[in-house]
């Protein structure tokens, strides 16, 4: 499929999105026909040169309204690597709050003139915002508690090359699901997929109504782990413990970290992923973080990869509008 | 000869259980005579509408003093004289609140010209704050016809206990805008499946319950009459209707919004959406809507809350909270009749005997020498909600596109026409 790459045909998408703003609104088909799309960029980024014209000429802006480094380095990697120009936008969430609204922000971007938007922003909702007010391709990288799906494709991505499969997987999300985006867009499009889903952590953690995702509800890991393929542990906020949530890091750690003694309660063959940044000892066990189960480097890795599609692809949906 | 004859309305006061098509003759602001073939020095033609008492909203926030760019007394008396009410009564969460006398006094004086008359509701507490008792007899005195910290629960207990205990003498109800700020915590929408799937922090209804709970046994240890504000869950129902059964002196009144929609209803992140109490469960819609049927909630009431539209277009979670309902309200609750859910006669003492007596206002009924407020109404005429055209200052309506069913056409305020055709007489 890389040919394909290096000199793209136009060819019909499965899918008429403008924008990628959550996995819910995604088909079985659409997240599959990304996952492909990915495997070719992949390919690409184990090349020496690693560099594709695809892009050239088209600007985009990666608007974080919110500190990441990840996502932010990943999404530039990525458009940089098909040959955009990438123009990072930048605001503190503070002085928005103070001043502009989210409408100015909107047509202050529409103004600029770029052909692909992606955006980051500490308020649930403000991707749809965007998209709504904007003509250009929207590409959401993170809305406050709700959704962050291109951290969902990478994730089944980095799963379906581990485990060869999705569709029948046993997995297994540990941590702050309340506050979690990147649960929130994993079990949506999971359940798409079919892949049986289970949640894990203290009811302080848990949203209302989570068992409408489909998942089945745990409070103790090694209920929940019994033979899972892959259990993803996600990042700890550690300010959360003021807000009552839990007690302390440490009894927390006690409960719900991820230790080899758990692994054994799981399926042959389980892997771990975690989003990063890891607090190592708090969500994993030192030794597990590094060991052979983890596939947190290909996560990043896949990262970029499923970005790199993500990008080509709406922006190709958009030029063909035109 | 009267000045003024409604002719040939389908006439309904609930007060004196008539629902006869006949005229009313109006004279001096007061009543003159209920009956047929009436003549005055002007008559109205009333043949195909509904005539009835003018509507009384106990619950409006007229944003005057210090908010005027949202709304004023003037705009917001227009406002209410398009939506067939006669009777407002503004909360004091004014800036600066209205917590003394002579704020209210200046209130009351400023809307005296006004199309419908305006009733403050005084500050339970000094700013709001929760900290120390507002003048509360200087504010009665000036014209106060209750008492309330809306937009905040009153979370020292004892401070609350306090000003039940301080407000007996002056024969006014305390109105609670019930709320445990801990429980409420940073919530923006109702806590359940749909705020989980938004993203968007809960506010279980347990945040409202608990200080329900509080203040009745509160009314029942002081003997205060309590009114519990824009009731909207099953559980503050159940307190309510028990307490009520247990003969305490316990009202509530609840808004259109709660009355007809629920949190699933809501477009994803619509701030013309986000109010508090927020749109609950179909449940608690259920709840409500039953309550407002047996009477245990008595009144209907807005809970009209206008902001400019440069402070709703913001996202969902730093929006204020607020809606505004002046001109829809009428159009929305008449769905409940054609639901089959209450009767036209019992919707209309909900909306004017109702609150009348729970505030002991003069006014709410049809009676020979009544003060000559009135509601005509057209309840089969269907219109489009279009915010722009809106009296109010502020577009901030979840009904604003919708078709409603039942529009006021002509609203008369102590004799004064002050909305004919729908269109506001001294505006435009
Ligand atoms: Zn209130």
């Amino acid at each position: 499929m890389a040919e394909t790459i290096d000199t793209p045909a136009p060819k019909a998408l499965p899918f008429a999105h403008t924008d990628l703003l959550d996995t819910a609104e995604l088909t079985a088909k659409e997240i599959r026909f990304l996952l492909d799309q990915a495997e070719s960029f992949h390919e690409i980024n184990e090349r020496q040169v690693k560099k594709v014209p695809t892009l050239r000429g088209a600007t985009i802006m990666d608007c974080f309204f919110e500190p990441s480094t990840r996502t932010r380095s990943s999404f530039e990697l990525a458009g940089k690597r098909l040959s955009a120009d990438v123009i990072n936008f930048s605001a503190a969430a503070s002085s928005l709050k103070k001043g502009e609204s989210l409408r100015d922000t909107a047509r202050t971007l529409a103004a600029m003139g770029t052909d692909l938007i992606v955006v980051r922003h500490p308020a649930s909702g403000a991707a749809a915002y965007l998209a709504h007010e904007l003509e250009v391709p929207v590409i959401n990288a993170g809305d406050g508690c709700h959704a962050h799906p291109t951290q969902a494709l990478l994730d089944l991505f980095t799963l379906r090359r581990a485990l060869g499969r999705l569709s029948g997987l046993k997995v297994a999300i540990v941590g702050d699901i309340t506050h979690s985006r990147v649960a929130r867009s994993n079990l949506l499009a999971m359940r798409t997929l079919g892949v049986e889903t289970r949640v894990c952590a203290p009811p302080t953690l848990l949203p209302a109504a989570v068992e409408r995702y489909g998942c089945r509800v745990f409070y103790r890991m090694a209920d929940a782990i019994e033979g899972v393929d892959a259990i993803m542990m996600l990042r700890i906020q550690r300010e959360r413990q003021g807000g009552g949530a839990f007690p302390s890091l440490r009894e927390y750690a006690h409960n719900y970290c991820l230790t080899r003694s758990h692994l054994a309660l799981a399926a042959p063959g389980c892997v771990v992923l975690h989003p990063g940044p890891i607090n190592r000892g708090v969500e994993l066990a030192h030794d597990l973080a590094d060991g052979p189960e983890s596939r947190i480097l290909d996560q990043v890795t896949a990262g970029v990869a499923v970005r790199m599609a993500v990008l080509y692809l709406f922006w190709q949906q958009h030029g063909s509008r035109q | 000869m009267p000045d003024l004859v409604l002719k040939n309305g389908r006439v309904i006061d609930p007060a004196h259980a008539i629902d006869a098509t006949t005229d009313i003759a109006i004279r001096h602001g007061r009543i003159a005579a209920l009956g047929d073939g009436l003549d005055g020095a002007e008559s109205i033609d009333c043949t195909g509408l509904v005539v009835c008492p003018g509507l009384i909203d106990l619950h409006v926030h007229l944003r005057d003093p210090g908010q005027e760019w949202k709304e004023d007394l003037l705009s917001g008396g227009r406002a209410a004289a398009a939506g067939g009410f006669t009777t407002v009564c503004c909360m004091p969460n004014t800036l600066p609140t209205n917590d003394t006398g002579a704020i209210t006094r200046d209130m009351v004086e400023r809307a005296a010209d006004g199309p419908v008359r305006i009733l403050p509701v005084g500050a339970i507490t000094r700013g709001l704050a929760g900290e120390a008792l507002a003048e509360i007899g200087e504010m009665v005195t000036a014209g106060a016809v209750a008492i309330s910290d809306d937009g905040c629960g009153v979370q020292d207990s004892h401070l609350m206990r306090r000003a039940m205990e301080y407000a007996k003498p002056f024969e006014i109800p305390v109105v609670i805008h019930p709320q445990d700020d801990h429980l409420f915590g940073h919530g923006v929408m109702n806590e359940g499946w749909r705020a989980t799937e938004l993203g968007l922090a809960g506010i279980p209804s347990a945040a409202e319950d608990v200080q329900i709970d509080r203040d009745i046994r509160l009314s029942a240890l002081t003997g205060t009459p309590l009114h519990v504000a824009h009731l909207s869950t099953t559980g503050g129902v159940e307190l309510v209707r028990r307490a009520q059964g247990a003969g305490l002196l316990v009202s509530a009144e609840v808004t259109p919004h709660h009355l007809l929609l629920t949190d699933t209803d809501m477009p994803a992140y619509d701030p013309d959406w986000k109010m508090s109490p927020p749109l609950r469960s179909a449940a608690d819609r259920e709840a409500v809507v039953a309550a407002l049927a047996d009477g245990t909630i008595q009144a209907i009431a807005t809970d009209h809350a206008p902001h400019a539209p440069e402070e709703k277009e913001r996202p969902f979670d730093d929006a204020p909270f607020g809606v505004i309902g002046l001109e829809t309200c009428l159009g929305v609750v008449l769905a409940l009749v054609r639901e089959g859910r209450i009767s036209l006669a019992d919707l209309i003492h909900r909306l004017t005997a109702g609150p009348a007596r729970l505030f002991g206002l003069d006014g709410g009924h049809l009676g020979v020498g009544a003060r000559a407020d009135l509601c005509c109404f057209d309840p089969e005429a269907r219109w489009r909600v279009e915010p722009e055209r809106f009296y109010s200052k502020s577009r901030n309506c979840p009904w604003a596109g919708r078709e409603l069913t039942g529009r006021p056409l002509h609203t008369i305020t102590g004799g004064r026409v002050v909305c004919r055709d729908g269109a506001v007489t001294d505006a435009r």
